[in-house]
């Protein structure tokens, strides 16, 4: 190769402009959500309620939820816990999810014992961990209050998955990137509920929009004992849970 | 001005090759960025789109008291009402956009009914439950009780 150093900067500079340019045609297209649909983001402040006196362990939301999302076996994205609360010894008590509870749960009558089920998902934080210590930007809380995951763009590090209190992420292990709960984003915001509202049989559980002042979330949280799970660690977590025992974790 | 610059030639192409690399890292980062990029925060608003795209796999029970209304009146009056239609019949958002597409699930009432009704001291009390061993031993469900209007 013989060139002079100006054909070789002349050279690179062609590589650079002509680069830029092919990267800018596949680029994806922006706004579908801000423009076409009805769907105002501004509009809505996603939310869930659990009432843990209405939970039969059915399973129906873990199945709803692997079929609604693709979600790969081995892994939940909600899933359902029993809890088993022995005496007064109540900082240990027995928690047990078979393969998340996505056949339900084995019958069983221990009727000295306090027992009853969690269900668990996402908590769609507004001061959200996982967001925090994202290195680039792939995970976010959208402005309608999910937290959701750019798969494009997250590189699989796992920090977030790490620093989830919860133990809502986990590493998808075809695409090597964070997954999670997307509260059904491509359901609520075509006005569908989530597949898990959906299935639960009992009504257990319940998208709320804290935006919509016509939202039985409201009544739901003025009139009954609620609490959210992890309260001390401030992450703004939206699952509402109600009578839920305070032996959960 | 001539002198100036006398025996600096080589500072001259080393300022440019500089100028060159972050003309360069500039046009690089402009090209990989979306334009869009933080317009609602530090992300991609694009992904929102991406992730709100997908089609939903259950229809909802609306969609299907569309069409099966009998159906869906005849639930309504009993202790069923609440439940959805796909809480049992399986996810049918093809079947909704094209009933020929899909099929739905007729499920099988020995092994359905128990996945809520089994009696489980974990369960609320006021859920009704039974020992489904005792209650019908090998009969199935719904031999006695309609799903759609289980109170006999």
């Amino acid at each position: 190769m013989d060139l002079s150093r100006r054909e070789l900067l002349a050279a690179a500079g062609r590589f650079i402009v002509l680069s830029g340019a092919a990267l800018e045609a596949f680029e994806s297209p922006t706004g579908a959500l801000a423009a076409d649909s009805k769907y105002k983001m501004a509009d809505h402040w996603w939310a869930m309620t659990i009432d843990i006196e209405k939970c039969i362990g059915s399973g129906n939301c873990v199945r709803a939820c692997a079929l609604e999302n693709e979600v790969p076996e081995g892994f939940f994205r909600t899933w359902v816990e029993r809890y088993e609360v022995n005496g007064e010894d109540r900082e240990h008590p027995q928690v047990e999810s078979p393969e998340g509870g996505i056949h339900g749960f084995p019958a069983r009558n221990k009727p000295g014992v306090k027992s009853f089920f969690v269900p668990k998902l996402c908590n769609q934080c507004a001061h959200s961990p996982c967001v925090q210590v994202c290195p680039v930007g792939a995970t976010y809380v959208s402005p309608d209050g999910v937290v959701l995951v750019d798969q494009q763009y997250c590189v699989g590090c796992g920090y977030c998955v790490q620093a989830c209190p919860y133990g809502c992420r986990y590493l998808h292990p075809t695409k090597h990137v964070a997954d999670k709960c997307t509260l059904c984003y491509h359901r609520i915001t075509k006005g569908l509920t989530t597949a898990c509202c959906e299935a639960c049989p009992t009504g257990a559980r319940r998208l709320a929009d804290l935006k919509n002042p016509k939202d039985p979330v409201h009544e739901f949280l003025r009139v009954n004992a609620v609490q959210v799970l992890k309260p001390e660690m401030a992450t703004g977590a939206k699952v509402f849970y109600k009578d839920l025992d305070g032996s959960v974790r | 001005m001539r002198k100036i610059f006398e025996g600096s030639a080589h500072l001259i192409r080393l300022a440019v090759v500089a100028v060159l690399l972050v003309l360069a890292f500039l046009a690089i980062r402009h090209a990989l960025i979306p334009q869009d990029f933080g317009k609602y925060g530090h992300y991609r608003p694009g992904s929102l789109d991406e992730i709100a795209a997908r089609t939903p796999v259950f229809a909802g029970r609306e969609a299907c008291a569309s069409c099966h209304v009998d159906i869906a009146t005849a639930k309504s009056k009993g202790p069923h009402a609440d439940v959805g239609c796909e809480a049992c019949h399986g996810p049918l958002g093809r079947h909704a956009q094209d009933f020929t597409s899909q099929k739905p699930v007729l499920p099988d009432t020995a092994k359905l009914c128990v996945t809520c009704h089994e009696a489980d001291s974990a369960k609320p009390k006021t859920f009704p439950q039974v020992v489904s061993r005792e209650h019908a031993g090998d009969t199935a469900c719904g031999v006695c009780h309609n799903p759609h209007q289980p109170r006999i």
